[in-house]
């Protein structure tokens, strides 16, 4: 996929006129955000397995060379088959040769943000190979050759009345008199249609939430069940996984599945929790002959040196971008890559380039929600903030940005040059805020106040304040 | 020159990242008593109520998921209640189940109406039956294993899905579920595919509406086994 993150400041502005997409983003905070607050509610020790919960991912990044090693020992004994991938382009090329060997001609896929991440339908086509999506939402941006909007909800971005334009349009062998004007008469042409490509497929791919090193597992957790009939049916299954999705033992899963599907979609547990080790044992009547465990490194072992190391006890729930006021305005293909959102903020100049990716981490008003909600305590403002940094060191912020940093750094740290310039400034700025206490225009501050009115300082500044509230004894 | 071998590269990478070195038996030590071990982190209280309590639990969480409960005193009973839920809801009488020693000895001959095949799913089949091995009141949750017993594509591929637990496999939580695989298929080791399944197939991909029977089954009953 060919990033547009450079462009986002574009992206966003055609994103905020777009009534359609507005219309659909507002299903974002009235689904997930309250379904969130209501499971967190009905389960009294969630906090605490948000603290055990880091705890363990902490520990398996202490220890991850060795846990690997023990997965990849296990898989082995289980009869299934590990291969290593330094980039995304030796992660599709390891996958179409597995096809291949298999002389596979059509690809059945479970949703998988790696596959995403390293363009694997479009590495795929390219030798001939038909893949089909087989999550409802991965499919329906197939038809629309479009990539998800959500990491969960892949088709949040959309109404009922587009997806019956595509099926419509796509699905030609279909009497054209038929109803699809409800979400159930979509799903259920999906079924039927998605169907007969589970029973052709002669590949299964799967993403997987985590991978368990005690026993070569991996787990995908699902809805709709399309992962399991994916890799249930067909005469080979291949897991794409990157390197960070391992945990030790069945019980740090149980930990991780307490949180993943609550913090998600704000269900007690998703549908379909699915352990495969291995492939089809001896007496078995299904499951497929191969089983392949596609290990992606793509940048991870050197994140785990750096310090987004804590970006790596994502489990993809999705919650940070539920919350994030800048997602809620914007949608998720403004961001231009594959991850959006205050995570995506985070990973994606660390995987694409912080040229290419810059103004992510920027696009944030740091006003925390996604630290609070995330159930791994990932500080991601914090991070965001390190970018920040490293965008101004590598000087690919503009002249004019720089100057204005320089000069307020100057003075921010002479404390009481900041203290007499900001007590002489702020009552000024409150007399021209005037009655209205806000400014509709300012001059070097145009694309701002464009869009909304800059309130303007009350007469003290935030230390003088809370001086006095000191000198109360108050908040001390 | 051959390319090094990539699983070496990456491990000598991430090494690099942690500033370890290759042998390191303290680490390694770490790394094999936690896996020998597999201690359990926080059990929710819901997870450890008594069995009459753990009982109003699992039905309770599977009202909430949308799956349906029918509870009989003894295992002789199955084949009846099997049937009248299936007549209740104007679903044909054949079902496909594997060689489940249980659910091959019950009493069949008291419904000779219903027509049982055995074997693996066909893309016909409209009803399967399978036993769950164990179950986790907590969230509703049925772990089903693979093997000819009780093949996977049974709870995937028919509309109905009917699952027979017995009480003694109802645990409180996720842990003690798998304590119980773990007593049938060794420490460390399991079955080609388990399956924890907490509800009829649904999806909200389309404006967030949840829509019952996304491509599994579209409806979930159990039969909990008193005795």
């Amino acid at each position: 996929m060919k990033p547009t993150s450079h462009a986002f400041k574009q992206n966003a502005a055609e994103a905020l006129v777009d009534e359609q997409l507005q219309k659909a983003l507002r299903n974002v905070d009235r689904g997930f955000v309250a379904k969130r607050a209501a499971a967190r509610e009905k389960l009294p020790e969630f906090d605490r397995l948000r603290d055990e919960a880091r705890d363990i991912k902490n520990h398996t990044l202490d220890y991850l060379d060795l846990y690997l090693e023990a997965y990849q020992n296990k898989v082995r004994e289980t009869g299934g088959q590990v291969h290593w991938a330094s980039t995304a382009t030796d992660a599709c090329e390891i996958i179409q040769n597995i096809c291949m060997g298999a002389g596979a001609q059509s690809v059945a896929k479970g949703k998988s943000m790696i596959s995403e991440e390293i363009g694997l339908n479009a590495y795929l086509e390219t030798s001939g190979l038909k893949v089909i999506e087989t999550d409802l939402g991965e499919y329906i941006i197939q038809l629309r050759g479009e990539h998800p909007s959500h990491i969960i909800a892949p088709a949040v971005h959309l109404a009922k009345e587009q997806v019956e334009a595509d099926f419509r349009s796509k699905h030609k062998e279909l009497p054209a008199g038929r109803r699809l004007d409800e979400p159930k008469q979509l799903v259920d042409e999906a079924r039927q249609v998605l169907r007969k490509q589970f029973l052709a497929a002669d590949v299964g791919i799967t993403g997987a939430n985590f991978l368990i090193a005690e026993t070569g597992s991996s787990v995908i957790v699902t809805n709709e069940g399309n992962g399991d009939l994916t890799q249930t049916l067909a005469r080979v299954h291949i897991v794409i996984a990157s390197l960070e999705k391992i945990v030790p033992t069945l019980e740090d899963a149980n930990t991780l599945i307490r949180l993943l599907a609550r913090s998600a979609t704000g269900q007690e547990i998703s549908t379909y929790t699915t352990y495969s080790t291995g492939p089809k044992r001896p007496g078995d009547l299904d499951g497929p002959d191969e089983y392949h465990v596609v290990l992606l490194d793509n940048g991870r072992s050197e994140l785990l040196g750096s310090e987004f190391r804590d970006m790596l006890r994502c489990i993809r729930c999705g919650a940070c971008m539920n919350h994030c006021p800048v997602y809620n305005a914007i949608g998720g293909h403004a961001y231009g890559w594959v991850y959006p959102g205050p995570m995506g903020a985070v990973l994606t100049p660390s995987l694409i380039g912080v040229n290419e990716a810059g103004h992510l981490p920027n696009a944030s008003t740091f006003c925390g929600r996604c630290e609070a909600v995330c159930p791994m305590h990932i500080p991601l403002p914090d991070m965001m903030r390190h970018w920040r940094d490293r965008e101004f060191a590598q000087k690919s912020v503009p002249v004019l940005q720089r100057w204005a940093l320089r000069i307020w750094a100057w003075a921010a740290t002479r404390h009481r040059l900041y203290q007499f310039g900001t007590g002489l400034v702020m009552p000024m700025l409150a007399f021209l805020g005037g009655r209205s206490g806000a400014f509709r225009r300012l001059p070097l501050f145009g694309g701002w106040t464009k869009h909304r009115d800059l309130p303007a300082p009350q007469g003290r500044t935030f230390q003088q304040l809370w001086r006095k509230r000191r000198g109360r004894g108050g908040a001390s | 020159m051959s390319k090094p071998i990539a699983s070496e590269s990456i491990l000598a990478r991430i090494r690099q990242s942690l500033g370890v070195g290759e042998e390191d038996a303290g680490r390694l030590n770490v790394v094999s008593q936690r896996l020998k071990t597999h201690t359990a982190s926080l059990i929710p209280e819901r997870a450890r109520l008594p069995y009459d309590e753990r009982v109003r639990l699992f039905a309770e969480m599977l009202n909430s998921q949308s799956a349906t409960l029918t509870i009989v005193e003894d295992s002789s009973e199955i084949p009846e209640a099997i049937s009248a839920y299936l007549r209740e809801n104007n679903l044909p009488a054949h079902l496909r189940q594997g060689q489940d020693e249980l659910l091959s000895n019950l009493p069949w001959e008291r419904t000779p109406q219903l027509e049982r095949l055995s074997g693996c799913a066909s893309p016909d089949d409209l009803v399967a039956l399978s036993r769950a091995p164990a179950a986790a009141a907590e969230t509703g949750t049925l772990f089903l294993t693979s093997g000819p017993d009780n093949p996977t594509t049974l709870n995937f591929l028919p509309e109905t899905h009917i699952v027979v637990l017995r009480s003694d496999d109802l645990f409180g939580s996720y842990e003690d579920a798998w304590n119980r695989l773990r007593e049938v298929y060794g420490s460390g080791m399991m079955p080609r595919a388990v399956n924890l399944i907490s509800g009829p197939s649904r999806t909200a991909d389309i404006e967030q509406t949840i829509v019952m029977g996304a491509h599994g089954p579209k409806r979930l009953h159990v039969v909990l086994v008193a005795r």
